[in-house]
Order: C-alpha cells, then structure tokens, then sequence
C-alpha cells in the first residue's frame, strides 16, 4: 500500500468520526500550546535579559553610599554620602582587572530649551564614566579632562531628550538649560532603549561632574568631594565575586571600619539584578513545561486510548482487509498512520493556539515573546513522535489479528 | 498430469476451549485440480467453514498438511500467507463482507491496494470486473445503497480482480433470494467455465448441483466425495415453485 493510499485511507477513518478524533486531539492541542508558549516566553526573556545586560554593561558593580547605623537606627541608602571621588580613584588604582571606575552625582531637574521643557535625569560625570556604562557618542564629542578642569557648562544629552527638547533634529551646538543654568550640548548619545523597568534609559543628561557640583545638583562643595555613586567596570573575564570582595575590603579600610561593624556602603552587582529576572521567567518556564508533559502524556494516552476503541470496533475491516492480502505490516501502518495524523492534526491546532497564547500572554504581561521556528518544528516532531509512540501497540494488535478471527468477530 | 491446485493431506483443526478439545476437523485428505467446481455440504457444526478456512489460508491446521498449487503453505509466515491469499484466491461470504465506508469500486480496488498496482489501473481494473458482474452502474454506490444480490456481486468482483485461480466461497446464497441465488450461480458456473476452480460451501442441494462435484461432511470428517450427476445448467433451471 502506498503512502498516498495510506493517508487517504486514515484520513477517511479519522473524518468518519469527526468529534472523537477532535477530542481525542485535544490532549495533544493543550501540550503542543503550552510548549509553544513555555519557549516563547523563555526565549523572550532570555533575549531580553541578554539585551538588558548589554545595556547596563556586563561585569559591571555600582558601588552606593550604604546603610550606615546612627544611634542603633539603620538608615537607608544615600542617607549620608560617604563615598568621595578619592575613593573611586582608589579603586581604578589598586583593585585588579578594574577597567574604569568612575564616580557619578545623580539628580533630577527640569531642561529647557526655547520654549520647550522636560523633566529628566542629570548625571554629574567623569570621562570613565562613558566607558564604565558604555555609553557611545551618536554625534559631537565626548566630556574631556579639560571640560572636568574647568567646570565647563557643557553637557551630552540622550536620545529622548533630544527628541523631547529638539524635535529630533541635531541638538549639538545647541544651548540647553539644566536649573536655570545655560549649558551647550556637545555631544548627542547612542540609544540604549529601556532598562528592567521599563525605566527609560534615554532619558539622560550628563555634565561634568565639577560643573554638577554647587548649583545644579546641591551638592556641597565639601573638601571630600562626595558622590553619589561608583560604577566600577571590570575587565572581560574578571571575576565579579572577587573583586566585589576587594573594593569592599578597599573601601572598609579607606573608611576606617571595624572589623564586625556595619559597612557604611554597599555594592550591587547588576548581573545579580538580571538573575533575578531569570529566575523568575525560569520559574515559569517549568511551570508551563510540567503542564505540557503532563499534557502531552495524557493526550499521549488518549490516543492510546481511542485507537485501542477502533481497533475493537473495526476487528471486521481488519479481517476483510487481511483476507484480500493486507500483510502485518500493511495493517500497522494503517492504524499507526491514523494515531500519527491524529497527532500532527494536534499539533497544528496546539501551535495555532500556542503562538495566539503566547502573544496574548506578552500583549497582558507586557512580555518578551519571541516564537523561534524551531520550536515549531520540534512540536511538530514530537507530536509525531508521541503518535508513533502511544499508536504502536494499538497498531501491533490489529496487525497480529488472525484473519479468520478477525472475520468472525461480531 | 500437472499437481492438483489442491492437496491436503490427514488435515485436522482443532479449538481447546478452556480445558475442552473441540475437533472441528479431522483426517481430511483429498485433491482438487484446476477448474474443478466444488460444492461442499453437511450439517451445520460439520466442519465446513472450518475446511474453507484452512484451504483459504485465513486460519492454520493443527494437524496434517496442505500444499496450494504444489507449495506447502503449512510452515509459511502470516505475510506469506496474506500474499497467497492476495494472488491466487478470492473470497466470497455469506454476509458479503465489504467496508461499508467504501464504495463499490473501492471495495473492488482494496486486493490490487495490497497488491501494489499503480491506482490508474486500479480503477480501470476494478471498474471492467464491476461491469462484468452487471453492477457498472453501481460504482460510486456504498455497500448500504445496495440490494444483498448486488453486494454480493461486488464481492465476487473483489474476488477476481487479482485474477485468482480459485475462489471461494462459504454460503455466498445464504442470505439471498431464490432467483437473486439462481443468478449468482449462473455467475459463478460463467467463471468456472473461463477456467477459475470454484469451492462453494452450501446448505442447499439444488444450490450444491450447480457444481461438478460434492464433498460432504459430517463431524469434521468427509464422509462423502461424489460427482454431479444431475447438474444444473444456468438457464435451464425449473421455474421458481408458485
Ligand atoms: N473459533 C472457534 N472456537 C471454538 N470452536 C469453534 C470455532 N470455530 C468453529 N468451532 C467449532 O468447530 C465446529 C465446526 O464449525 P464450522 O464453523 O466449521 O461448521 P460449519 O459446518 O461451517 O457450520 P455451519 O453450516 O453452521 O456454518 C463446530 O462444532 C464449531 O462449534
Ligand atoms: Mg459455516
């Protein structure tokens, strides 16, 4: 018997029973969407995170002025400044594998250019800093020593402000107001798009961090020149669990901490951050993963199940068939063609669902949802192979009947 | 003389039912030679069906051996004997024995399907048999839409569509009419004289001397192997009793 005519044959006995064969599929339906699912949102959020971590600079570390205890009272982060920029240039200089670390004052002011205004956020910086965040220059130039020297009022801004304050057009040269204070753009930054949150990563303007000082951040001119923040980037292929262990050390004994006391300062890894956020889509990955294979085996069965019901009820055409000369293995693969198309027939219904689901599911969790074809070619394969798997045994029974049993069976 | 189509020598079949022994058949030898038409009678429970299936190769003898067409089939794999049934036998049954999704002419394509012939010579196959048994208008009709004389007659046309030498048939007028019977017979007397060898299985003797000769059973044995002395000619039969 030909393939043509095998097909043509199971499709005929599966369309005979329209509703059981939809029913029976539907096991299979479920599994294959879940499956679809599960690595569309696992493979959005892989490539989210991976994105995200390109955006915040891998082997990056930001070191914050920390929790420091007054009179048994824990305050909060930034409660008091305790980092300095001697403290930053202590780091590039005596911690190993530092590539840049570079001090940073943070704040949020209103921009005005012409008649047009937007509430952004300023970041007082150092050279380093573009290299410890990766920044790049789209157009103009960079912040330089000189422009650190002199406290010019010079300022790079990124995309969205560009876009809010200029229309898109080319915001270098361009006079813009940080406070009140008349500063000229210099250089325009490359988009980095949104962060974790959602935060919008574009949204910047940064300045020299001597010019920050004083006026547009409130800093005071203290002799320690404190900081808001150190991001400390590390050299590729530089150990982050250690070198987190030395600026720690570093900065401990630059700041005279007792051995047991509290650091007044502490250090976040980003990475740590964006592990987070794996997990948390790991956790649902398995999730949908234990429901596809509890799906997929349970419509596994189902299809056991039915084709063991036909195979009962068609004895007679199985004896009819194998009295006109149906070898065994005609007979097998007649019925295994019937648990397999069945499957498939699943599985095409189960990636319709899958790839509607998981769009729907990123449309209302604001997710990721990358469908790769591959997956869909994996369900397929694997439906097939469920088919073949749960179909055999029916499919052996029919075909190791005895003719003149079979022929008699009422 | 070339080796007959049949021969079976000493054949028994028996069923164990639990701890019974039920001897369906036992100590049947005997030859049939090509184009020989065969009527084979007894009481019921004698052993007929049994006989036909074991000479059929639907089912295997416990005891004795059978050479078809002067192979031993006794020993051969199921494929093998699927085959022998596929080329050199047709069957014919009491309840006609056809798919019911399948219409006439796919009924009559199914042994060319196992078989292996391409389907364009398929349908042209299956359609020249359909019209030699008078049901070329019949094609497209399921075995539902059809009288039992015009089923039967779409499984004789399954029968020969792999031109087999021999057919068989077990009470194929069983569950026909007296003249839908009569016609039937006359299409198998038509075959038997192109030279197919015919085994027919019968309750009735006015259908049985339709045949050239008579086996008889009685409790699994032969108990009688006779000629037709008086046979009946198609169309020269007695008009129907009023
Ligand atoms: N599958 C089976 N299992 C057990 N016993 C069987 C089986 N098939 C047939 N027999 C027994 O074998 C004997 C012969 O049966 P068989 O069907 O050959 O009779 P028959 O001559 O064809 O009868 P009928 O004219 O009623 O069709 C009977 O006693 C029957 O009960
Ligand atoms: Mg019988």
């Amino acid at each position: 018997m030909n393939t043509l005519d095998t097909l043509h044959s199971a499709l005929g006995s599966l369309r005979a029973n329209k509703l059981r064969s939809a029913l029976t599929a539907l096991g299979i339906i479920i599994g294959v969407a879940a499956v679809i699912t599960m690595l569309a949102v696992g493979e959005g959020a892989r490539e989210r995170v991976s994105e995200q971590l390109k955006s915040l600079g891998s082997n990056l570390m930001l070191v914050l002025p920390g929790t420091i205890t007054s009179s048994g009272v824990r305050l909060g982060s930034g409660s008091r400044n305790t980092l300095t920029q001697n403290d930053a240039a202590a780091i590039q200089e005596e911690v190993a594998g530092v590539l840049a670390a570079a001090p940073a004052l943070r704040g949020s002011g209103q921009l005005v250019a012409g008649n047009l205004n937007w509430a952004s956020q300023i970041y007082g910086i150092t050279p380093e800093y573009m290299i410890a965040r990766d920044w790049r220059i789209l157009r103009g130039r960079g912040l330089d020593e000189n422009d650190l020297r002199t406290a010019a009022k010079v300022a790079l801004v990124g995309q969205t402000v560009a876009d809010m304050l200029y229309g898109g057009s080319d915001p270098t040269g361009q006079t813009l107001r940080v406070k009140h204070v008349p500063f000229t753009i210099v250089g325009l930054l490359a988009s980095k798009g949104q962060s974790f949150g959602g935060q919008d990563l574009d949204d910047v303007v940064l300045i020299p961090i001597s010019t920050a000082r004083g006026r547009i951040l409130g800093q005071a001119q203290g002799r320690l020149q404190t900081v808001g923040q150190i991001s400390v980037k590390m050299r590729d292929g530089a150990d982050m669990q250690q070198a987190e262990e030395q600026v720690s050390a570093l900065l401990r004994q630059r700041h005279r901490i007792q051995p047991g006391q509290d650091s007044d300062f502490f250090i976040r890894n980003l990475s740590e951050v964006v592990e987070a956020e794996q997990a948390a889509s790991r956790t649902l990955s398995g999730l949908l993963a234990a429901v596809a294979s509890v799906s997929l085996l349970v419509g596994g069965i189902g299809i056991m199940n039915i084709m063991l019901v036909s195979v009962t009820e068609r004895t007679r055409e199985i004896g009819i068939r194998l009295a006109v000369g149906a070898r065994q293995r005609d007979i097998l693969i007649q019925f295994l063609a019937e648990a397999v198309i069945l499957s498939l027939f699943g599985a095409l219904a189960g990636i319709a669902l899958g790839v509607g689901g998981a769009h729907l599911l990123g449309h209302l969790a604001d997710w990721n949802i990358i469908v790769q074809p591959l997956s869909i070619g994996l369900s397929v394969f694997f439906a097939a192979g469920i088919g073949i798997f749960f179909g055999w045994y029916p499919a052996r029974k029919a075909a190791r009947m005895s003719p003149m049993d079979a022929l008699r069976y009422e | 003389m070339a080796s007959p189509l049949i021969r079976v020598e000493d054949l028994g079949r028996d069923y164990r039912l639990g701890d019974v022994n039920v001897t369906a058949l036992t100590g049947v030898s005997l030859e049939i030679q090509a184009g020989d038409f065969v009527s084979v009678m007894g009481p019921s429970g004698s052993g007929k069906s049994t006989f036909m299936n074991l000479i059929g190769c639907l089912d295997r003898a416990t005891t004795g051996r059978y050479w078809l067409n002067g192979e031993d089939v006794t020993r051969l794999s199921p494929d093998q004997l699927a085959g022998l049934r596929n080329r050199h036998l047709g069957f014919v049954f009491q309840n006609f024995n056809l798919l019911p999704r399948a219409t006439a002419l796919e009924n009559v394509e199914l042994p060319m399907l196992y078989a292996g012939v391409p389907p364009a010579e398929r349908h042209r196959r299956a359609r020249e048999q359909l019209e030699r048994v008078g049901l070329g208008e019949r094609m497209a009709h399921y075995p539902r839409q059809l009288s039992g004389g015009q089923q039967q007659r779409v499984a004789v046309a399954r029968a020969l569509v792999n031109r087999p030498p021999m057919i068989l048939a077990d009470e194929p007028t069983g569950a026909l009419d007296t003249r839908t019977s009569q016609e039937l017979m006359a299409l198998f007397q038509a075959l038997n004289d192109s030279g197919i060898t015919l085994v027919l299985v019968t309750h009735e003797h006015d259908i049985a001397r339709y045949g050239k000769r008579i086996l008889t059973f009685r409790d699994g044995r032969r108990v009688a192997d006779q000629p037709v002395a008086d046979r009946i000619l198609a169309g020269t039969e007695p008009a129907a009793a009023p």
